[in-house]
């Protein structure tokens, strides 16, 4: 039997655990001769660069504020999406409406790029050819940030919708039908039914699932941010996140030490949110609880 | 509420219950009805503007942009993709490679994994549980990861690089784990008693056995190896090993680059390629083998977050 485990305790050992020894380069002055454990050490100084410099603050607010967003509209749209699925729609309608719902989720960040700029685009874009057509001026969407937040919140709900839908109807196929049959007897219309019965039996999902997405209020979706916005420095202020700016430091601006830094700011920052969104879990159902 | 009032509600209610609609679910229907839709369109229009895109002619983008419906149709864009194919092909080789070995070889591993971690006489069962679940929780960040990757293991620029990061996830080995637990430990123990050994066991009786949960992990892992990117951005310069994502990434930021390769190679003789449509089309030509298989496999995907929405 441990036999049969060594590949993966291997595979967690080589990607996870001796890379957690590297997290000393944060506290180093990196050079290549010297390596991971040659280079000299100098104490606080990445983080104080990291921090003096005001990304800090900037990541770190874009990540939360993102993610909070994404949560709130996501589910709340998730979660509309599955009871009005579950309550109102034919078989027919229901099984089309789920798969073309679902379908972004298949689709890589990539491509999610491409359809972005068959839609932004200042010369050529939809977008732009739409309020010409109306009589608007062109905007230019790639050069001005404060487009961003919108468009990153819708792309992630266009993104999102399907897979959350599926995971709500799920929990909504659960609930009990004798309640809705009683109810029914009592004269309760479909409003009242969705109101009372539905979403207090929905709640518990809900509250598991958004406390696990606020352990992760600090892991910025590095595919979405990249591939939405890419290296394009004019939207910084408004769309870079933790993940982005800690890729761009080690591999553009090459500041090894210092996004080693980041990175393990963001790791214990992370740490503490998922510890405390467990707690949170376990209080309210323990069943549920990650650990 | 109390009972009179719920007799007197049953009273009100009962001469028109279940006969037809009332007016409250027609009224529903025609919300649910008109807020699906729209939200459906919202999903699929995006889809639909690239194909359209992919089949206008260049020079109706150039002065009319992206549209929904091709007022010049052609398909320019694919036929010069399809006739010098060369690196588009070494592309699809690269991902349909990783694609089946990283797929075969994770969804062994993580089986494997799964059953000895579903085996309640296994002594170590919470141990290794907690290692490997602790890797979800902190981790050493990216530059540790990536120094380990290309410093120490030399995988940068291999094919290996493609597929090893991504082999095993903490995730679909916790819902492999709960799905064997629900197999009869009965079948385990009558297998020990006639001599089997544990690996005869997982090989024999748990894998078949597994099968709709291995079918839909398997299909979980393929699709992040075929939509994957990330590793191919960070580990790969050598264009021979160029997986399809990248390759489509890489050609949407770099048109020139491909502009002047296609000239190299004799596929377009002036600079008149027609770079818009062109995008679009490769996006499809990326995309086509998801959207084609899509129906068949959503299922499985919708079995595999059922599973997950059940065990939260």
């Amino acid at each position: 039997m441990l036999l049969m485990l060594a590949p993966a305790v291997l595979f967690f050992l080589l990607f996870a655990y001796v890379p957690m020894a590297g997290i000393v380069l944060a506290f180093k002055q990196f050079n290549y001769d010297g390596g991971v454990f040659g280079s000299p050490w100098n104490g606080l100084d990445n983080f104080k660069f990291f921090f003096d410099s005001g990304d800090a603050w900037r990541v770190t607010r874009n990540t939360a504020l993102y993610n909070i967003a994404f949560i709130v509209v996501n589910n709340v749209l998730q979660i509309f999406a599955a009871i009005l699925l579950f309550e109102a729609a034919g078989k027919w309608f229901r099984k089309i409406a789920q798969t073309i719902m679902f379908l972004p989720y298949f689709i890589s960040w990539v491509v999610v790029g491409a359809i972005a700029y068959n839609l932004f685009n200042f010369d050529v874009g939809t977008i732009n050819m739409l309020r010409q057509g109306l009589g608007m001026e062109p905007v230019d969407i790639y050069n001005t940030s404060a487009y961003w937040p919108f468009i990153l919140v819708a792309v992630s709900a266009w993104k999102t919708l399907g897979y959350g839908m599926v995971m709500y109807l799920a929990a909504i196929t659960g609930i009990d039908t004798e309640m809705y049959e009683a109810a029914e007897i009592d004269g309760a219309n479909i409003f009242q039914r969705i109101w009372k019965i539905t979403l207090p039996n929905l709640m518990p999902t809900v509250i598991i699932l958004v406390l696990l997405a606020i352990g992760n209020i600090f892991r910025g979706d590095f595919g979405m941010f990249y591939n939405m916005v890419g290296n394009n420095g004019l939207l910084f202020a408004s769309t870079d996140v933790i993940d982005t700016f800690v890729f761009r430091s080690l591999t553009t601006s090459n500041e090894i030490g210092m996004s080693a830094a980041a990175g393990f700011y963001q790791s214990v920052l992370g740490f503490a949110t998922i510890m405390f969104a467990n707690y949170a879990v376990r209080k309210y159902d323990k069943d549920r609880a990650l650990f | 509420m109390s009972s009179t009032n719920v007799n007197e509600r049953r009273a009100a209610a009962r001469p028109e219950a279940k006969k037809r609609p009332g007016s409250d679910r027609i009224l529903l229907a025609a919300i649910g009805y008109t807020v699906l839709t729209v939200l459906a369109v919202f999903c699929i229009f995006p889809f639909l503007l690239v194909v359209s895109s992919s089949l206008t002619a260049e020079s109706a983008i150039v002065e009319k942009g992206f549209q929904i419906i091709p007022s010049v149709f052609s398909v320019e864009a694919y036929s010069i993709l399809f006739r010098y194919p060369a690196d588009m092909l070494k592309a699809y080789g690269i991902t349909i490679t990783v694609t089946l070995i990283g797929t075969a070889l994770g969804l062994f591993l993580t089986a494997m994994t799964a059953y000895v971690l579903s085996r309640r006489d296994f002594k170590w069962r919470n141990p290794f549980s907690f290692f490997f679940f602790f890797t979800t929780l902190f981790s050493g960040g990216l530059v540790p990861w990536y120094l380990m990757i290309v410093n120490y293991l030399h995988l940068k620029d291999t094919l290996l690089v493609l597929i090893l990061p991504m082999l095993l996830n903490v995730f679909y080995i916790i819902v492999m784990k709960s799905f064997m637990s629900s197999i009869p430990e009965a079948i385990v123990e009558s297998a020990k008693i006639d001599g089997a050994g544990d690996f005869l066991i997982f090989i024999k009786l748990i894998l078949p056995l597994s099968k709709p949960a291995l079918a839909t992990i398997g299909l979980f892992i393929a699709l992040g190896y075929w939509n994957d990117w990330y590793h191919a951005l960070l580990f790969i310069s050598d264009s021979d090993l160029m997986p399809l994502q990248y390759y489509l990434y890489r050609l949407l930021g770099n048109m020139d680059g491909m502009r002047k390769a296609m000239m190299e190679s004799g596929a377009v003789v002036s600079t008149s390629l027609p770079t818009e449509s062109l995008k679009m089309a490769m996006t499809i030509v990326a995309t086509g083998p998801i959207l084609l298989a899509y129906p068949f496999i959503q299922r499985y995907f919708v079995q595999g977050l059922t599973i997950g929405a059940v065990k939260g």
